[in-house]
């Protein structure tokens, strides 16, 4: 199990290596951020005395290595809009990202989970009929759409909910539908494939053989096996939320992450825009490593054989 | 003396395409076993006798139904059950021990565990007494020390092994009746005869009726009392052993006998020609006769009638009674 993590830990390392370098260039490919940074009007030697200022006249290995050393202290850097650490900037605004996002995730497996169970149990009957059409809906109807629709019935026709900001668990009931809904879509076709799957399988044929109560059989035999592809796609998509719920929180002007790397983008704040990447990129990999730590603990064979 | 499972005129059918086509799996069969007796049910592969087993038991496929015929389980008719009363006999007196014992047995939960579920549900067996009932019945498939070895997962153990924890589950309901469905077809040769010998003591300690399927003539002649061939959903020929080793009256039984390799033997093996019916368009009157040497002008037009002869045996072939076995196919030391 020890080597097990040391092995997984070497990956995530080299993985965010990777991901810092890419983020790093393709942050420089949108543009130069001084000419924003600067008042209108601004003479070119104003806007060398800027660049230097932030460390842009350097050439580009040497920045790199500054970003670099800033994610290493875990700081991530000042950004050039607020003039504050973006590390700083990141957990005042997590707080308010989890929330959304849990919620979220609440929704997607409120809805996911069983649907998807229910599908597969009684495949091709009139459940599975309407869980296939939830997926489509899910998978095709885009979140800011619903949540401009839920906007206009919810807060505008019947006045029953407020149409943004944060507050009570009223502001957040529409923006945790719309960022769940497409979530629970991928989460109930993938939970429908995988209970499919095992329940073809030939253990299930001889838990049926048992006599099993069909509860047993559906409930503790194949969904304990379904649930492992399931968890991954939970986890990563939780991350996702956190991180990168950027058009439903600027549609319901949700104080969270997704709009301070909205707003990063706009302004060319590079160091602020790295920062949340990074930041999302360590928290995949976590992540990643938390569910390939706790398949170990429910299948015995990952947990020996590695 | 009543026999404990009686299958007369079965017939179970696929429905596909929305029920525009009808495939007759199991299209109607007859046979019987008694108490502490084992049939061998024999014949290529897709020729129904998974069917017919999974019939028997009440697991078949949605697409599939039993459109017809009785199946008496010790007084019981099957046919009739719900699928509640269905679960209750499948527990306890009817199991059944599938092909691969590889897959068979569920990754993720230990083998006492897995052992255990029978006794748990249907015995309501809790605590000491359900791992005392575990630890017997890995003693009585012969897994070393079971108290140690019942903690383990299935992916700790050999093929053989996995496929003798399914022998004790098939036990531990203390069934009547044990369907074992080609359960020696993944195992290594040697493994295949410790198991079989297992299955031998177990019958003659526990007196359970076996019906063994396999295509395995070798095995039906070490296991089996009696023998059923199938073909294209229908059984073309049943009867005793001995008999059918000794002379078996249907072309195809004597086919089959025919392609079994013998240790010293010079002769060339002999090979069934053609390929077994698509169960869909079968061919008319009797099933066998494109590929059969023995068939005349009548064969391709009329199916032929089940006739009796001696010791229960008997024969679905209009030449059956003309052609006596060929000296070639005949296997005397059964």
């Amino acid at each position: 199990m020890g080597q097990f993590i040391v092995r997984r830990t070497l990956y995530a390392i080299a993985t965010l290596f990777i991901l810092s370098l890419t983020i790093f260039l393709v942050v420089r490919l949108t543009g130069d951020p001084v000419t924003l940074l600067a008042e209108p009007g601004a003479q070119e030697e104003d806007l060398a005395v800027i660049r230097k200022d932030w460390g842009l006249d350097r050439p580009l290995p040497v920045q790199y290595a500054a970003f670099v050393k800033n994610v290493l202290t875990g700081e991530l850097g000042q950004s050039f809009n607020y003039e504050m650490p973006v590390s700083t900037l990141y957990f005042q605004r997590l707080p308010n990202s989890l929330e959304l996002a849990l919620a979220a995730t609440l929704i997607s497996f409120l809805i996911g989970i069983p649907t998807g169970i229910i599908s597969a149990v009684r495949v091709n009957s009139v459940w599975d009929h309407v869980g296939k059409t939830v997926a489509l809906l899910g998978l095709s109807v885009p979140g800011f759409w619903l949540g401009l629709v839920m906007i206009l019935i919810f807060s505008v026709w019947l006045g029953w909910l407020p149409t943004s900001g944060q507050g009570g668990w009223r502001n957040l009931i529409m923006p945790a539908v719309a960022l769940g809904w497409y979530f629970a879509a991928s989460l109930l076709r993938l939970t429908r494939s995988s209970m499919l799957e095992v329940l073809r399988s030939e253990y299930i044929k001889l838990a049926r053989l048992k006599g099993l109560p069909a509860f047993a059989v559906i409930a503790v035999h194949a969904f304990k096996n379904a649930l492992i592809p399931v968890l991954t796609l939970a986890g990563i998509n939780l991350v996702i939320m956190l991180n990168a719920a950027v058009i439903i929180e600027v549609i319901f002007a949700w104080p969270g992450i997704g709009r301070l790397l909205y707003e990063g983008i706009f302004q060319r704040d590079f160091p602020l825009v790295q920062g949340i990447v990074m930041e999302a990129g360590v928290m995949i990999v976590v992540i990643n490593l938390l569910v390939d730590i706790l398949y170990a603990y429910i299948d015995p064979r990952i947990r020996l054989t590695r | 003396m009543t026999p404990l499972l009686e299958v007369s005129g079965l017939r179970t059918h696929f429905t596909s395409f929305g029920g525009t086509r009808i495939v007759k799996a199991v299209d109607g069969i007859s046979f019987t076993l008694n108490e502490g007796e084992t049939l061998g049910l024999i014949g290529e592969s897709g020729c129904g006798k998974t069917t017919t087993c999974l019939s028997i038991v009440g697991l078949l496929p949605t697409a599939a139904r039993i459109a017809g015929g009785r199946i008496t389980f010790g007084g019981q008719e099957l046919t009739e059950k719900t699928s509640r009363e269905m679960r209750r006999i499948r527990g306890r007196s009817i199991a059944m021990i599938l092909q691969d014992p590889m897959a068979s047995l569920n990754p993720l939960f230990s083998i006492y565990r897995q052992v255990a579920e029978p006794a748990y549900y249907h015995q309501a067996m809790r605590g000491r007494t359900l791992r005392r009932r575990v630890q017997d019945l890995l003693a009585a498939v012969r897994i070393p020390s079971p108290a140690q070895r019942m903690r383990d997962y299935p992916h700790q153990m050999s093929g053989g092994m996995r496929q003798r924890i399914v022998g004790a589950i098939a036990l531990a309901g203390g069934p009547k009746l044990i369907i074992a469905d080609e359960p020696t077809t993944n195992l290594d040769v040697t493994i295949q005869a410790q198991y079989l010998d297992l299955l031998k003591d177990i019958q003659r300690d526990t007196g359970v009726a076996i019906i063994f399927v396999t295509h395995n003539l070798g095995i039906v002649a070490r296991m089996c009392d009696r023998m059923a061939v199938m073909y294209a959903g229908k059984i073309v020929e049943h009867g005793s052993v001995r008999n059918l080793f000794n002379g078996a009256r249907h072309p195809y039984t004597r086919a089959l006998l025919g392609s079994i390799t013998r240790l010293g033997s010079k002769e060339p093996l002999y090979a069934i020609p053609g390929q077994p019916p698509n169960l869909a368009r079968l061919p008319s009157g009797c099933a066998f006769h494109p590929r059969c040497p023995d068939a005349v002008p009548r064969c391709s037009t009329e199916e032929p009638p089940e006739e009796g002869f001696d010791d229960g045996w008997t024969v679905s072939c209009w030449r059956a009674a003309a052609e006596p076995a060929r000296k070639e196919y005949d296997r005397t030391s059964a």
